[in-house]
């Protein structure tokens, strides 16, 4: 235990220390790697215990849109706006999971319904083009450097923002870890019927990680909104984003607290790689890679790079749950 | 009634036969057989751009680029069960969500690669129909003419020969289908083909309507997912009224609102009869 904590402290020195060292460019990286980090962990608290979503994208563009557009609008500050937004999302989670818990809608017919439910909020978006822009997307109005607008043209106070939204992830996903509602969870996630046969609130215990997740979530996209001062409803919204959610969570191993974060490394330096590599010419070339990556870690290694190294050290640990 | 109304109404069941069309193969590999290809729409996709290559780029005739497009699309669906589907077969329905999510990821990007985000057209148009004042799309009435006649056919198949009962079998239960002495990789093989086909037969009809891009799956594979749910799943006749169901109510909402605002429509109904009838409109 202490080594761990002994290597956590070493981790966060590092990372404290990181952007007085790096160059802008690799500064942006890092801040997308983080807040992606943040929001495939949210992802994974669902999708660990078996609740596979499409439509995180739904919770990301109300978190993202909600508080541009007050603000461009209303003038209301972000700090407003971003809460507004996450409530929303919640609200939104607990308006889609209620039913779909009682209701014992499932597995892939689960992943249908939020699938259509990212639709919903993509295609509001698009209809909305008088406010929203539509599919040209939107710019927050910029003042310039100001604490009351989450303005900063300084790299460096977004990466103490994502750095403190990842921190929170992580300490969430620990809550959540520690408490009694994961080994519940994981009951339900094993054997739905079972689970509620000993007494487990199945519609309760999901919701809750539900509602959880849907909040986090629009936190991530509030905060890339402001960070880079443009949204687009396919990039925020979009069936790519869900699926990029979807295989970075995998990649990473959506069971370990880290796995998705490692799987945000992983798909932004492979993205950027590549794009170095290969120059503007190939669009597409790192999503054409993730696509095959994505089928094979789903048929060979479903539990993520973090989930194989971990059983890997531990031969004779414990059992590892089967689908 | 205003006629521009009568107009989006008739539409509307014309889109009805395009959606009805893409469904057929949809329902046969997701309704009946269980296995979740979430990126069909995308082997649409590919099948349109083979038949844009073949006949707009090498000036093959249209019936053999046709052909040789549904075979080719036939063939790709074997391929998605042979190396995604048939190594996870046991293991739950969303794992194969999962691994063909992939396969959407790397068409769409590998596309994108080849073909660019441009938008291709076959430049072939068929004429337009007029009947007093109201246009309909000689294109648009051959697809709901071969999405009927596909959906009887493809009902009678099922249900009257022996591989068709032998697949509706194997989707009660996969293990006991083995002592029955059917061969259930050849049962599989056959209905990916067959799937395939379909798909194929899909984008020839989509590509006289549609210029193809790489993310013209994205516009209809979530719909015809939830068509194929609506419908029942497996049941080729309710499929046929939940396209019906959809379309007239992305005509129609179109009408009134905008498409974006009926396809939300659209799909909030979805969401919420996924709540109130799970079995689709017709039930089991």
């Amino acid at each position: 235990m202490t080594e761990t904590r002994i290597a956590a402290l070493v981790g966060l020195g590092i990372l404290l220390a990181l952007p007085f060292i790096t160059p802008a460019y690799f500064l942006h990286l890092l801040i997308q790697i983080l807040l992606w980090g943040f929001i495939y962990t949210a992802w994974s608290m669902m999708g660990r215990f078996g609740l596979v979503s499409l439509g995180h994208g739904a919770f990301m563009g109300i978190g993202a849109y909600v508080p541009a557009l007050l603000w461009n609008y209303f003038d209301v500050t972000p700090w407003l706006g971003i809460p507004l937004g996450i409530v929303l999302s919640a609200l939104l989670g607990f308006i889609i999971g209620y039913p779909c818990f009682r209701l014992k809608v499932v597995g892939h017919y689960f992943a249908l319904v939020t699938l259509a439910l990212s639709q919903v909020v993509l295609l509001s978006i698009v209809a909305a083009r008088d406010i929203t822009g539509g599919s040209l997307g939107m710019t927050p109005r910029s003042i310039g450097h100001s604490w009351y607008a989450l303005q900063f043209p300084d790299k460096g106070y977004f990466y103490a923002i994502a750095l403190v939204v990842w921190l929170i992830g992580l300490a969430v996903w620990r809550w959540i870890d520690r408490g009694i509602g994961r080994e519940a969870l994981e009951a339900v996630s094993d054997d739905e019927d079972a689970a509620a046969a000993i007494g487990i609130d199945v519609t309760r215990e999901k919701l809750r990680v539900t509602i959880i997740s849907a909040a986090l979530t629009a936190l991530g996209g509030a905060v890339f909104g402001q960070y880079l001062m443009y949204l687009n409803p396919e990039t925020v919204s979009g069936i790519g984003v869900s699926l990029q959610i979807v295989f970075a969570a995998i990649a990473g191993g959506m069971y370990a607290m880290l796995g998705p974060s490692v799987g945000a490394l992983l798909t932004i330096a492979l993205t950027e790689g590549l794009r170095v590599w290969f120059g503007a010419n190939f669009v597409g070339a790192a999503n054409t890679i993730y696509g095959i990556l994505l089928i094979l870690f789903v048929v060979f290694m479903p539990r993520g790079i973090l989930g194989w190294v971990e059983a890997a050290r531990r031969p004779r640990g414990r059992a590892i749950a089967s689908t | 009634m205003d006629i521009f109304l009568f107009e989006a109404a008739i539409n509307g069941l014309l889109l009805a036969g395009v959606l009805a069309l893409l469904t057929l193969g949809l329902n046969l590999i997701f309704g009946v057989i269980d296995v979740v290809w979430i990126a069909y729409a995308d082997l649409v996709m590919c099948g349109m751009y083979a038949v844009y290559w073949l006949f707009a780029v090498f000036g093959w005739p249209l019936p053999l680029a046709f052909a040789v497009s549904v075979v080719g699309v036939a063939v790709l669906g074997v391929f998605v069960h042979l190396l995604i589907i048939a190594p996870i077969l046991g293991s739950a329905p969303i794992n194969q969500l999962l691994a063909t999510g992939g396969l959407l990821y790397f068409l769409q990007s590998f596309a994108t690669l080849l073909f660019t985000t441009d938008f291709r057209n076959i430049g072939v148009r068929l004429p337009v129909l007029e009947i007093g004042g109201i246009y309909i799309s000689y294109s648009r009435l051959l697809a709901f003419g071969v999405a009927l006649a596909g959906a009887t056919a493809l009902y009678l198949f099922l249900k009257r020969t022996y591989i068709g009962t032998a697949i509706r079998a194997i989707a009660q239960d996969r293990e006991i289908i083995g002592l029955m002495g059917v061969d259930q990789r050849r049962i599989y093989l056959i209905t990916s083909a067959i799937g395939g086909a379909l798909a194929g037969l899909g984008a020839c009809l989509l590509a006289l309507q549609y210029d193809v891009h790489p993310f013209i799956g994205n516009t209809f594979g979530p719909l015809i997912f939830m068509v194929c749910v609506l419908g029942g799943l497996g049941n080729m006749i309710g499929g046929f009224i939940a396209a019906f169901i959809i379309s007239q109510i992305i005509a129609i909402g179109g009408y009134y609102f905008s498409t974006e605002l009926s396809y939300v429509l659209a799909f909030t109904l979805f969401i919420v009869l996924m709540f109130v009838r799970p079995q689709g409109i017709i039930g089991r």
